[in-house]
């Protein structure tokens, strides 16, 4: 059923301490809403649990992309447009610059921002693969202070996180040392353009002397969260080319994912064409 | 529990309004039973179908995700806002010029995002057409039609 706008709650404080403090003063009560193209979905269905809400849309504090001596500060409230049109995260950080454009459509794009998109923990979220194998840190702040943690242990469960009741997520933290890899990133879908994937994938490698120097691996819809292939990346490193090294490939990977049956997919099919996306991603890097 | 309502400020086609609303309401609905503009339309109600598309501060969204709340100081535009002194946008001119409308329920939607496509990319490829309107969804399912007019609109110039 439609939810009734008179239960709801939603404030704008339009500072970030101020939001910070009315977290601390009731911890888990209020639900953060960016631009909404999640909270607002739920909201619309009557199924979203929460009924006060803080709106953290236009904080000034949240959307700048900031470039540091060592790393690219983006923040949480950073919009896909921001990201696909921000030069240094097309230059630097391609995957996350196309997950971005194949996210949602033009609308969904011009308000859904990273930062919600992380903290939302969809398993099969676009722009997710690309943060962990580019080896991206979340900075957290609440009223206690801030803290940052490795994007890569962020999620510890479906749709479980690190994020403290309290807190909020305020940058993601890149680090621009992959530019001489060899990137790749596919969405498997019904469509690019608002279809959920079915799986998608990013990859980063290095190939010397026909050896993986290193190799980095992940992939969305095939887990409780997103996935880095830690296991498929083990047997890589160090190997040549060799047909056998596909099948080697494939054989790890098939023993680190739990592809379910869902109304996107089936779990076979999702792991066929993982296979299927890993050999292309070593065809390119050894190419 | 039950929320307190609040006044919300936006300008809309130029004029500014005052609203007494639940924050939490849905812009596409003050926007349809307030303001009584009713160009906007609800499809699917989740930001799938883009049939509710305006332009909030320039930037194309869709109104049934945009708690009002959200929308205070904004400057938006409708369908309703196109069309100057009785006469139509380039783009409302080129969708009747090609019969880029069928039943008409995502017209407003299609020619919102035509005219935020156009806005920053005055020439775009037939790819490009198609990843700008991916966002809006015909269920006539009379693309050809409307691509060409977006192309067709794109070839007449700018808006004047």
């Amino acid at each position: 059923m439609r939810a009734q706008p008179s239960e709801y709650e939603l404030v704008a404080p339009g500072k970030l301490s101020k939001v910070l403090e009315l977290l601390a003063r009731e911890p888990g009560v209020w639900l953060p809403i960016a631009g909404g193209t999640e909270v607002m979905v739920q909201y619309g269905a009557g199924r979203l649990g929460a009924r006060k809400l803080v709106s953290l849309w236009g904080l000034p504090e949240l959307r700048h992309i900031e470039r540091t001596e060592q790393e690219l500060i983006i923040g949480a409230g950073c919009t896909y447009s921001d990201l696909r049109n921000h030069p240094v995260v097309a230059q630097q950080f391609p995957l996350l610059a196309r997950a971005a454009s194949w996210t949602g459509s033009i609308a969904n794009q011009n308000r859904g921002t990273l930062g919600g998109n992380i903290v939302n923990a969809s398993p099969a979220a676009d722009s997710l693969p690309a943060l962990l194998v580019y080896d991206a840190e979340l900075l957290l702040i609440s009223a206690r202070g801030p803290r940052r943690i490795p994007y890569g242990d962020f999620h510890t469960g479906y749709k479980q996180t690190r994020l403290a009741p309290d807190e909020i997520i305020s940058g993601i933290a890149l680090q621009p040392r992959f530019a001489a890899y060899y990137g790749y990133s596919r969405k498997v879908g019904t469509r690019n353009a608002q279809a959920i994937a079915k799986l998608c994938v990013a990859g980063l490698g290095r190939v010397a002397d026909n050896k993986i120097e290193d190799v980095r691996l992940a992939i969305g819809s095939m887990a409780v969260t997103p996935l880095r292939l830690r296991r498929t990346e083990k047997v890589l490193l160090g190997q040549g080319w060799s047909p056998a090294l596909i099948g080697e490939a494939r054989q790890a990977l098939e023993t680190e994912v739990a592809p379910i049956d869902d109304i996107r997919s089936s779990a076979d099919y999702r792991l066929h064409v993982a296979g299927n996306l890993l050999q292309e991603f070593l065809e390119g890097l050894f190419q | 529990m039950s929320a307190s309502q609040c006044e919300v400020s936006f300008t809309v086609n130029g004029a500014a309004h005052t609203v007494s609303v639940y924050p939490m309401e849905r812009l596409l609905d003050v926007l349809r039973t307030e303001l009584r503009l009713t160009g906007a339309k609800e499809g699917c109600g989740e930001g799938e179908c883009g049939s509710c598309s305006v332009l909030m501060n320039g930037e194309l969204v869709n109104s049934c995700l945009v708690p009002v709340l959200q929308a205070q100081g904004a400057t938006l535009c409708t369908i309703e806002g196109l069309a100057q002194d009785g006469v139509l946008h380039p783009v409302q001119k080129a969708f009747l010029k090609c019969g880029g409308a069928q039943c008409g329920i995502c017209t407003p939607g299609m020619v919102m995002a035509t005219v935020h496509l156009l806005r920053r990319n005055p020439s775009p490829t037939l790819d490009q057409v198609r990843e700008g309107l991916g966002g809006n969804l015909c269920r006539c399912t009379g693309y050809t039609r409307i691509f060409e007019a977006v192309l067709e609109a794109a070839q007449t110039g700018p808006e004047t």
